[in-house]
């Protein structure tokens, strides 16, 4: 029945590319295919599900090859379809008022979406693999015909990353078939089978590197903020929402369940790093530093909103290096917690401010006086930053707790790193908040006056707070699937090595 | 066994109540508040129905609802009462509704303010119920913000520094707070207050932290200060103690004056509780080995804020600096408990004194307090925003009901017997003397500097000639003259008749006393 | 069997047979009947007749396949190499349907005849096992497209690229020719399987050798690759653009099998290896150093191009150091994937060439920017090379992708227990990501930048659109659901293995 998510988003994809359907019509298709697809998830999670791996389709595809069309989802996958819908839902909606090549616009949004539920629903690595791969091409033109500053040279820049991380998940994923024997490319079969060690040394860091360009790993991150800031509203809220997932995503379900013994230690020390784990967790603090700081000197708002989004990935980073129980679930909650954040700042400086004030300069925003302005607005994205540096009672709060519990028992110091992190996360936060909208520079405008706020703007708005707060209040909702999820059988390997 | 689950519905009216004024249309912003009113009306009724089924001769939790929350993180939904938070329920709903009704003039974005407030309630009402960190810290977090808000939106022209200020100054001790018990709770297991306290009390709490905190250079105690360092930071910027109140006099003083009695009256005091609840029962051998020091802090707070608030020229400030000094009293109360130990009836019965004062002087400061900062209003609503000392004079003779009432007030704050202002003082001294004599009589000075402020008020605002600008200030109306018989009515009722406070606390503080480790 | 009777002869050949009558037919009628008639109209008839030919011939494949070894190998027929001939008649027939708009000569009944005779000449190459038979056939498939690339005689860019064809051609067929000869020397035969049972034992000969490096240059020089590429790029550019779909298409398809056929039959000991840690000398490694190159210098040099049709002939010498991969491993799962990737290959350049050829002729050129805002000004034109596009740089869930994956699979496969040719597996992913760059420059030119001036919607004739549609459809098809061509292919391979 999930797979429906998949089929409905590229049959809607496909309706709007037939040449008879009116350019009216293409929002409201798109609504109807990203809501379709949101209820089956929520009817999915509403049947009592026991989070372990649940097959939805197996038919043989490619039978002398071992490649299968096998779907399937376990509590991870449904927290991150849940995470797709509700950002999809919204993404529509701050779209409404697409007027150039709505039809085309909304064609690629819907592939895109196709493409992220087939990943998350893959149990088959070809058919993951594949599912990914359709996900890049509709970011190259969502940017580089709808986007705004330099967006030609972001998309392309974008795609590019993108493909060099992916080339990088091929040439493992064939390693790793060939050496299982060229048989399969189950993802279950092949998680038990033992890959040599020396094997996985190498294997896995190539392939969590690759994934990890995507999920915007410190160093390899710098086409996330470009490519963001360029994007239209709907496709940065997907880009940060959603698609960083996938990275991560990947990390945890191939490189980490494939290769556990990738993070063993090396036997050497070099500068203090003993093993891939300690290399790519300080990677991940760095991230969550670095970000943090660059966000906090940005003059254009949408960047600020961007390179937060690579701190906040760093988060998710971490927490999977803690190979803890409640690290891995921090960081499943933290994807959540993030893409509906993520989706709804971009949403508010994209779609309410810059729609309507064509300016992005912190400065020039400043003079506007917007907290009268654009209530709303402003109302809107306190709420979202409060919730995005781990206020409690909305889902960061949570997810970074675990998080930061996680890692304490593994890496205190970079918990330290983490924790300087978040106080610099509360101060960009809080500049751009006051720059933006509730600064007093300047005379009150008597120029026209700002177009208010939509009613699906409202709407979508609206939807992420809920669910931010919703998870952040009663995040058992999400635990119940994550936790029995990471005690199957497909995570043995990690928890052989490492558990705690 | 079903009981009526009494603290989550008292929590749950204020969020109904900001939700749906929030829904208001357009055209109906005028209900705002009286919804408002309405509603912070009700959450009065369901306290006072609270303390009529309240066992006040147990010193037990009562109303206790617990369900399971995140149990993989220990948090549990586990709410509790027992006479301190019954008390403070109480002065949370009195003080909102005195703050909305005070607040009656607000002609912009009304929906947006009373629905905050009505947001800080329940952040209050949760605070003041909770006994799981967790939701405890969920609560005390979400208080921040409509207050930040209600300064942001509606404060005087100062108001962006002093948000941020206040904003930052409460951050920051909350991740200290926040680390403090994760740190607890990774040692531990737990984060429920009463588990806590009872590791405490068998001692048990220290060689816990000294086990799971791998900090081998430190020694065990050490470890356990720098945890209570953590805590105590967190509480100290709420209460406020000296130096850490440097937030507190801009805030109070660009805050629109409807919230000033907020941050006043309810929220200071969520700093006080905090002592009470968490750092005595769980923290005291720490306290204890930082006695000195702490109490010299408090002396600091009660003798320094009070000669600050002479230097003041805003009224608004001046009732600033006094918040700090009252508090001050309350923590020494607090402080002098912890010190010394021993188990003998003549120091329970001090203890037990020092802690009723305590948290009458936490009642009664409230009530005060907010009475005080209503009547500036009232006075800034008259002289078109003016509030400074000097801006007026002699307006007893053009506002002499204004007059009579705001001198009541002043008096109770300065400790005039028969009002309440006095009980509370008193006990903490009765309490603070024996175990800290040096303290008490440091703290005197204190009760001087308050008196000569607020004669000053009392003679440059008042008395002496007339400003002849406010020849035509009309005095209080009939409706404002009812509003205010409440407070000042409960002032002599308490001053009189400090039973119906002390009646709901003393088992609890004998309780608290009794679970403090010695 | 030494002795067969003519009339089994013409049996067996009878698919052959049909298309040169085909082609014959095709003249007489332009000849004849046509002369008078409008250009247009003989295109029409000319490719009709010579598509009924073709499917005559595909029809009569399919209806009674056989089974035979005739002359000692100079003619074989089986299952795989009927296989591969239904494939190139299929290509041919997409080519003739495309060429129906075309206008570029008024020699159409010729020209069409010598489509056909190069047709006939790639289905006898595919078909024999006889190094004399291979070499006639080729030189009937070379000397049609040298003639065919000559076609358009207004233009100079099609008689230059024509000469430099023949020049490399003819040089190259000489190589080739030289090695065969050596080879007959050293086994005094001329069937492939006499000649690897002749050379087998070790040491390497260093006459062997020779032979070696000079087929692989001829043959080298039919599929494209570094160094015998320097012909591609012209050639591309000048021919006419069906003369050119065909030279990308079905003569790479023939050329690779039989490359594949002639290296793994004839040179069967003679392999060596070029697996990272151990190289032996041999053919293989000097097939993979030929991959490696081509698939560096035709992705690097093709970021460069402004025009359409030199990025596609760069693309094609990389595609050639891919398909390349699938000797380096030599296994029976590689032949499947050659087979697959060259046959889908071709494909999607007919495709390309189709679209290429629509625009040089409404929008007046074939740079980059004569493509802006195609998708405005056709949009089904443009989805149609958005599919081919992404085939081509390898993005699933189209055929390109597959084949791709399976090419990879399989030569690190081929190892024995270690994927030693890691290297070469690695380059060629690494070298395809690089790929994505220019193809992704075409389509950003159809989708993104706003056209000229004149954006007026173009022309595009109902029978090139159906035809692209339809390549589009079966790319897509194949992508998806390679399974079908997968099970059709197995059976007949492990007949003729």
């Amino acid at each position: 029945m999930l797979a429906w998510t998949i089929y409905i988003s590229f049959l809607g994809a496909l309706a709007l590319m037939l040449p008879k359907v009116p350019a009216r019509a293409a929002r409201g298709i798109a609504l109807l295919a990203a809501i379709t697809g949101f209820a089956i998830t929520v009817s999915a999670f509403l049947r009592p599900a026991n989070g372990v791996m649940t097959t939805i389709l197996h038919r043989s595809w490619v039978p002398s090859l071992g490649i299968e069309y096998y779907l399937a989802a376990d509590g991870i996958s449904l927290v991150l379809v849940l995470l797709t819908g509700i950002v999809a839902i919204a993404g529509v909606l701050f779209s409404w008022n697409i007027e150039q090549r709505s039809k085309e616009f909304f064609a690629l949004y819907l592939a895109l979406i196709g493409g992220v539920y087939g990943v998350f629903l893959s149990a088959d690595l070809f058919l993951l693999f594949v599912f990914y791969e359709i996900a890049i091409i509709p970011k190259y033109f969502l940017i580089a015909i709808w986007g705004s500053t330099q967006r030609e040279y972001a998309a392309m820049k974008l795609v590019l990353y993108s493909l060099v991380g992916s080339a990088m998940v091929l040439i493992v994923l064939i390693a790793a078939y060939v050496i299982a024997g060229a048989k399969t490319m189950n993802l279950l079969t092949l998680s038990q089978f033992r890959f040599p060690l020396h094997f996985q040394m190498w294997a896995f860091p190539l392939m969590f590197v690759g994934f990890g360009i995507l999920a915007g790993l410190w160093p390899f991150h710098t086409w996330a903020p470009t490519g963001h800031v360029a994007a239209p509203t709907a496709a940065s809220m997907l880009l940060a929402g959603v698609v960083m997932k996938l990275g991560a995503y990947g990390c945890l379900r191939v490189a980490m369940v494939l290769f556990p013994h990738g993070l063993d230690p090396w036997g050497f020390t070099v500068l203090g790093l003993a093993s891939w784990r300690d290399l790519f967790s300080l990677l991940a603090v760095i991230g969550i530093v670095y970000g943090a700081l660059v966000a906090l000197v940005q003059q254009d708002f949408k960047f600020v909103v961007g390179y937060s989004s690579v701190s906040h990935m760093g988060f998710v980073l971490l927490g999977l290096m803690t190979l803890s129980r409640i690290g891995l679930t921090g960081a499943v909650l933290q994807m959540f917690s993030h893409g509906v954040l993520a989706a709804l700042l971009f949403a508010v400086v994209g779609r309410m401010v810059y729609d309507r004030t064509h300016t992005r300069d912190l400065t020039a925003l400043s003079r506007m006086h917007l907290s009268k302005a654009l209530p709303f607005a402003a109302v809107t994205f306190v709420l979202a930053a409060i919730a995005s540096i781990g206020m409690p009672g909305f889902s960061g709060f949570v997810a970074e707790l675990q998080i930061l519990i996680g890692a304490w028992s593994a890496f205190p110091i970079y918990v330290v790193g983490a924790g300087i992190g978040i106080v610099i996360s509360v101060a960009y936060a809080w500049r751009a908040m006051q720059k933006a909208f509730f600064s007093d520079a300047g005379p009150e405008s008597t120029t026209t006056p700002l177009a208010r706020i939509s009613m699906p703007e409202r709407l979508g708005a609206a939807m992420l707070i809920i669910a931010s707060l919703t998870v952040g209040l009663y995040p058992q909702l999400l635990l119940n699937l994550v936790i029995p999820a990471l005690n199957s059988p497909l995570f043995d390997g990690l928890r052989k090595g490492h558990w705690q | 066994m079903r009981v009526f689950p009494f603290l989550s519905v008292l929590t749950a009216v204020p969020l109904i109540g900001a939700i749906t004024i929030l829904g208001l249309g357009e055209k109906q912003k005028n209900r705002a508040r009286i919804l408002a009113l309405v509603f912070s009306f009700i959450a009065l009724a369901l306290t006072l129905i609270l303390w009529h089924r309240f066992d006040a001769t147990s010193g037990q939790l009562q109303f206790q609802e617990w369900h399971a929350w995140i149990p993989s993180l220990g948090a549990e939904y586990h709410l509790g009462i027992d006479g301190l938070g019954l008390v403070m329920l109480l002065l949370s709903a009195i003080v909102v509704t005195m703050s909305i009704a005070a607040s009656w003039q607000i002609r912009e974005r009304e929906r947006l303010y009373f629905s905050l407030v009505l947001f800080l309630q329940a952040g209050l009402f949760g605070t003041f119920t909770a006994l799981n960190f967790f939701h405890w810290f969920i609560f005390w977090e979400l208080s921040l913000i409509p207050a930040f808000f209600l300064i942001q939106l509606w404060g005087g022209p100062q108001r962006a520094s002093a948000a941020t200020q206040f904003f930052v100054y409460t951050m920051f001790g909350s991740v200290t707070l926040l680390l403090a018990f994760l740190a607890l709770f990774h040692c531990t297991g737990t984060f429920d207050f009463l588990r806590l306290s009872e590791l405490a009390r068998d001692g048990q709490l220290v060689p816990a932290l000294a086990a799971n905190l791998h900090w081998h250079r430190f020694t065990p105690e050490h470890i356990a200060l720098l945890i209570f360092g953590g805590a105590f930071l967190g509480f100290a910027v709420k209460v406020p103690l000296i130096p850490f109140h440097t937030w507190l006099s801009s805030t109070y003083a660009e805050a629109p004056t409807g919230t000033t009695m907020l941050l006043t009256g309810a929220m200071s005091k969520m700093g006080v509780y905090g002592f009470l609840r968490i750092i005595l029962p769980i923290f005291s051998p720490q306290l204890r080995s930082l006695l000195t020091v702490l109490m010299w802090l408090a002396v600091f707070t009660v003798v320094l804020s009070a000669f600050a608030a002479l230097a003041q020229k805003d009224l608004k400030r001046i009732f600033a600096y006094s918040s700090i000094n009252h508090l001050g009293y309350c923590m020494l109360g607090i402080f002098a408990v912890a010190s010394l130990t021993g188990n003998s009836v003549a120091l329970t019965t001090t203890r037990i004194a020092a802690l009723d004062g305590s948290i009458l002087q936490m009642f009664n400061h409230g009530l005060t307090a907010s009475t005080l900062f209503w009547f500036v209003a009232l006075l800034e609503a008259r002289s078109g925003g003016l509030r400074g000392l000097n801006d007026f004079g002699g307006l007893r003779r053009v506002v002499p009901i204004f007059t009579g009432l705001i001198g009541i007030a002043l008096f109770s704050s300065l400790g005039l017997p028969g009002l309440n202002g006095f009980i509370g003082e008193f006990l903490i001294f009765r309490g603070v003397f024996p175990l800290a004599t040096w303290a008490a009589s440091l703290s005197l000075i204190g009760l001087l500097g308050t008196a000569i402020f607020m004669l000053t008020i009392l003679q440059r605002v008042f008395s002496g000639p007339l400003n002849q600008r406010w020849s035509n200030m009309l005095d209080l109306t009939v409706t404002e003259r009812l509003a205010l018989l409440s407070p000042i009515g409960l002032m002599f009722a308490l001053g009189l008749f400090p039973q119906l406070i002390l009646g709901i606390i003393n088992s609890t503080v004998m309780t608290l006393v009794q679970q403090v480790r010695y | 069997m030494s002795t067969v009777s003519y009339t089994a002869l013409l049996h067996l050949l009878l698919p052959e047979v049909i298309v040169i009558a085909a082609a014959l037919v095709v003249l007489a009628a332009d000849l004849l009947i046509s002369r008078t008639a409008p250009t247009r109209v003989r295109f029409i008839t000319a490719a009709i007749i010579s598509a009924i030919g073709c499917i005559g011939a595909v029809t009569e494949i399919v209806r009674s396949p056989q089974q035979a070894n005739v002359f000692n190998g100079t003619f074989v027929v089986s299952s795989e190499t009927s296989l591969v001939q239904i494939a190139l008649l299929i290509l041919t027939v997409l080519v003739v349907i495309l060429s129906i708009e075309s206008s570029f000569t008024s020699h159409v009944g010729e020209y069409f005849a010598v489509t056909l005779f190069a047709t006939t000449g790639m289905m006898l190459l595919v078909s024999s096992e006889n190094i004399l038979l291979i070499f006639l056939s080729l030189e009937l498939l070379s000397l049609s497209l040298y003639v065919l690339a000559a076609f358009n005689k207004r233009s100079s860019h099609s008689a230059e690229a024509a000469l430099k064809y023949f020049l490399f051609g003819g040089m190259s067929a000489a190589f080739l020719l030289f090695g065969l000869s050596l080879l007959y020397g050293l086994s005094n035969s001329t069937n492939l399987l006499q000649i690897a049972h002749a050379i087998k034992s070790p040491p390497l000969d260093p006459l062997l050798a020779v032979a070696i490096v000079m087929i692989v240059l001829g043959l080298g020089f039919k599929v494209a690759a570094v160094p015998f590429h320097f012909w591609a790029p012209d050639v591309y550019e000048g021919a006419p653009a069906n003369s050119a779909a065909l030279i990308a298409s079905g003569a790479k398809v023939a050329g690779f099998v039989i490359f594949y056929q002639l290296m793994i039959t004839a040179f069967a000991g003679a392999e060596g290896s070029a697996d990272w840690k151990n190289f032996t000398p041999g053919w293989v490694p000097v097939v993979a150093i030929v991959a490696a190159l081509s698939m560096v210098l035709g992705n690097l040099v093709a970021i460069t191009q402004t025009s359409v049709r030199r990025l596609l002939a760069y693309s094609a010498i990389a595609h050639a150091g891919y398909t390349l991969l699938a000797l380096v491993s030599h296994t029976e799962q590689s032949f499947v994937a050659l087979l697959y990737y060259a046959i889908t290959y071709a494909l999607t350049l007919i495709g390309a060439f189709g679209v290429v050829s629509i625009v040089e002729e409404q929008v007046g050129g074939e740079k980059l920017s004569d493509f802006a805002g195609l998708s405005s000004r056709a949009p089904v034109l443009s989805i149609c090379m958005l599919i081919f596009m992404l085939s081509l740089g390898g993005i699933p869930p189209l055929a390109g992708f597959f084949g791709k994956f399976f090419l990879f699979a399989s030569t690190l496969s081929a190892g024995q227990h270690s994927p030693d040719l890691l290297w070469l597996v690695v380059l060629a992913i690494a070298m395809s990501t690089v790929s994505l760059y220019y193809y992704m420059q075409v389509l950003k030119r159809i989708y993104i930048v706003k056209p000229s001036s004149e954006a007026d919607p173009i022309h595009v004739p109902i029978v090139s659109q159906l035809a692209l549609c339809a390549i589009a459809l079966s790319i897509l098809l194949l992508g998806c659901a390679p399974n079908l061509f997968l099970v059709w292919l197995h059976q007949p391979i492990l007949f003729w293995l």
